[in-house]
């Protein structure tokens, strides 16, 4: 059975202009130990679905429908104060800015002890102990001396690798990574991801990775989740939708990466147009806009084709050989 | 939610002024106040005086010199050797000892100060971290009767108020008390609205999502992770209003409704020497340097507090 499986999901706010739509229906599963890969460009709904699973939507924001099912239970139907005990304890989240989601007022150690705490109801010295635990693994060096130092002491890297230290002191089924490595240096960025793998591999933990770094993704996801306006436009094994993407918007995000076996003055190939505005959701494909493969069946509501071998697209046109939306121009 | 994000990438720059909230940096930027530093060490010598009143005191501060006073009050030492009685700043109108109930004038002082400012801070913190972390119709509602709090006239109130309690009991301690409370309970409107003011942009910090998403309940991130975020101004205020309170308790004092002779204040000091103000300048002269000098040893404290905690101000 799967860890958590998410059905329908359709988060909104509400807006002076209008009710915007910031996830429309998705559904995906993630099985224990797995590692799922969203991506997506800014505003395609993903920072959304992780809050949603953690139901940290706030006004004017509200899911208004679906089931995120963990663990046998629906996550919304539980009382506020049964999902308090599920976050931080059963699924845990690192935010992307880790010089910003640190309390600058409390010691890196207060902050992992108070988690530890929280959840499994340690006494003070047992989580000081803990949390000096969770920091060598983490690798933080002489962690019994930089457990009392605050967040203005350690680096970017040190204080992802802190917030991820947090992240897992509880023994999480479910770490949710909302672009962990994007404010960090490429090459912190490298230790922090390798990291993030071998503790996974330790603990067992399920990751959902979001991401608009494809690189990040074909290093460490198994599996991956294309957004778009809001929705799954692609879904599939990593190594399958990199080899052979099927949806003209993955084939645009892939084609649009650098190439080392390109020529050196070979130009990137962009996606033209711009994301949709979520207040004007065109009604049928999000994408149609700004692909070149729009035929006119593309302006109603488009399924899910299954392509075999667990392999999802939202698409008319999936089953055909195209070339990528960038590069047929 | 990605214009969210941005906002937080923009906030990521500001992050220095965290940076600037240790000790050490503190204090030396705080030393560079000369005239707080001055403020300090003058305050500090007035708290030491009024904790060690009973060990400087020449004498019991309501004891009347029945052996030296004549019915007017005796000089200081310094302006008449001869006559002052052994009083270093003579008497007041009554034969007590000026000194003695200057030292113990300032103990009733400070501590109306101190602890009308402590409920008045612990209010206002509540009241303002709930009104600015909930927002929406909690916050209307408080800031409304924040609004009801502010437009009270305080003196008039303070007044009626201690008139009745000191009609109906002869007792000092109740009417000290009392004053206490009503000074604490009447003045939390403006560290609401300081707290508030934190809180409204705290609450959206990304640290706040984090405190939420390990598990925190509203209470503790409320009061264990945001409220020490937002100390810096309650510090500043507070300081400022133990200086207001101490001279309303003067006030009121003064006018007869403060603290009750024979317990020394300042204000009931200078009511005392109001009748023989022509020929006995000291009585009226000393507690006034008291209340001067302390009321503005605080407030360049405050302005010294001010500069460090918030350097980006200048």
């Amino acid at each position: 059975m799967a860890l958590l499986e998410v059905r329908n999901l359709r988060t909104t706010f509400k807006t002076e202009d209008g009710t915007i739509t910031a996830v429309n229906g998705l559904s995906f599963s993630l099985d224990a130990g797995q590692t799922l890969g969203i991506v997506g460009e800014s505003g395609s709904g993903k920072s959304v679905t992780s809050l949603s699973i953690m139901r940290l939507i706030d006004r004017p924001g509200r899911i208004e429908s679906g089931e995120i099912v963990f663990d046998g239970r629906d996550l919304l139907k539980l009382r506020d104060e049964e999902m308090r005990h599920v976050r931080g304890h059963r699924i845990a989240m690192i935010f992307q800015d880790p010089m910003t989601s640190l309390n600058p007022v409390l010691t890196i150690g207060e902050q992992i002890a108070e988690v530890v705490r929280l959840h499994l109801g340690r006494n003070h010295r047992e989580a000081r102990e803990t949390a000096i635990e969770m920091l060598r693994k983490v690798r933080i060096p002489s962690p019994e001396k930089r457990v009392d130092d605050y967040p203005h002491q350690f680096s970017g890297g040190m204080r992802q690798r802190a917030m991820i230290a947090m992240a897992l002191s509880c023994n999480p089924q479910l770490l949710i990574a909302d672009e962990p490595t994007t404010a960090l240096d490429v090459t912190i960025q490298a230790q922090v991801l390798e990291l993030m793998n071998e503790l996974q591999r330790e603990t067992g933990a399920a990751i959902i990775l979001i991401t608009h770094d494809l690189g990040v993704v074909a290093e460490t996801c198994k599996d991956v989740l294309v957004m778009y306006g809001g929705n799954m436009v692609e879904y599939g094994d990593a190594k399958q939708i990199f080899a052979e993407p099927r949806m003209p918007y993955t084939q645009g995000l892939l084609a649009s990466l650098p190439r080392l076996d390109a020529p050196a003055n070979a130009r990137l190939k962009p996606i033209p147009g711009q994301p949709p505005n979520l207040h004007r959701m065109p009604p049928g494909c999000a994408f149609a806009p700004r692909c070149t493969y729009r035929i006119e069946r593309c302006d109603a509501p488009v399924p899910v084709t299954d392509l075999g071998g667990g392999h999802l697209a939202r698409c008319w046109r999936c089953t055909e050989t195209l070339a990528p939306v960038g590069a047929a121009q | 939610m990605s214009t969210g994000q941005s906002i937080q990438e923009v906030k990521a720059f500001s992050y220095d002024e965290d940076v600037a909230f240790t000790k050490v940096t503190l204090w030396k930027r705080f030393r560079r106040h000369r005239l707080a530093m001055a403020g300090l060490v003058v305050l500090c010598c007035i708290v030491l005086a009024a904790v060690f009143a009973p060990v400087f005191a020449p004498f019991p501060p309501n004891h009347i010199d029945n052996v030296h006073w004549q019915g007017t009050p005796l000089p200081p030492c310094f302006e008449n050797a001869a006559a002052c009685g052994g009083h270093p700043l003579g008497t007041d109108e009554v034969g007590r000892d000026e000194l003695s109930r200057l030292l113990f004038g300032a103990r009733a002082s400070l501590q109306v100060g101190l602890f009308a400012v402590i409920i008045e801070i612990v209010i206002g913190s509540i009241v303002g971290a709930i009104s600015g972390y909930y927002g929406g119709w909690i916050d209307y509602l408080l800031m409304r009767i924040t609004d009801v709090f502010l437009s009270i006239p305080i003196l008039p109130l303070l007044l009626v108020l201690t008139a009745i309690v000191v009609a109906t009991s002869s007792r000092a301690s109740l009417s000290f008390g009392v004053i206490v409370l009503v000074i604490g309970v009447l003045s939390w409107p403006n560290p609401a609205r300081l707290v508030r003011a934190s809180f409204l942009s705290l609450r959206n910090r990304e640290f706040t999502e984090a405190a939420r998403a390990v598990g925190n309940g509203d209470l503790r991130i409320i009061f264990r992770h945001l409220l020490p975020n937002a100390v810096a101004p309650i510090i500043v205020q507070a300081t400022l209003d133990v200086a207001n309170v101490i001279v309303l308790e003067s006030t009121l004092s003064f006018l007869g409704m403060g603290i009750q002779p024979p317990t020394a204040s300042w204000g009931n000091m200078l009511t005392g020497a109001q009748v023989n103000v022509e020929n006995a300048w000291w009585a009226a002269v000393f507690p006034g340097i008291g209340i001067l000098l302390t009321v503005l040893s605080i407030n360049f404290i405050g302005d010294g507090l001010r500069d460090a905690l918030d350097p980006g101000m200048h």
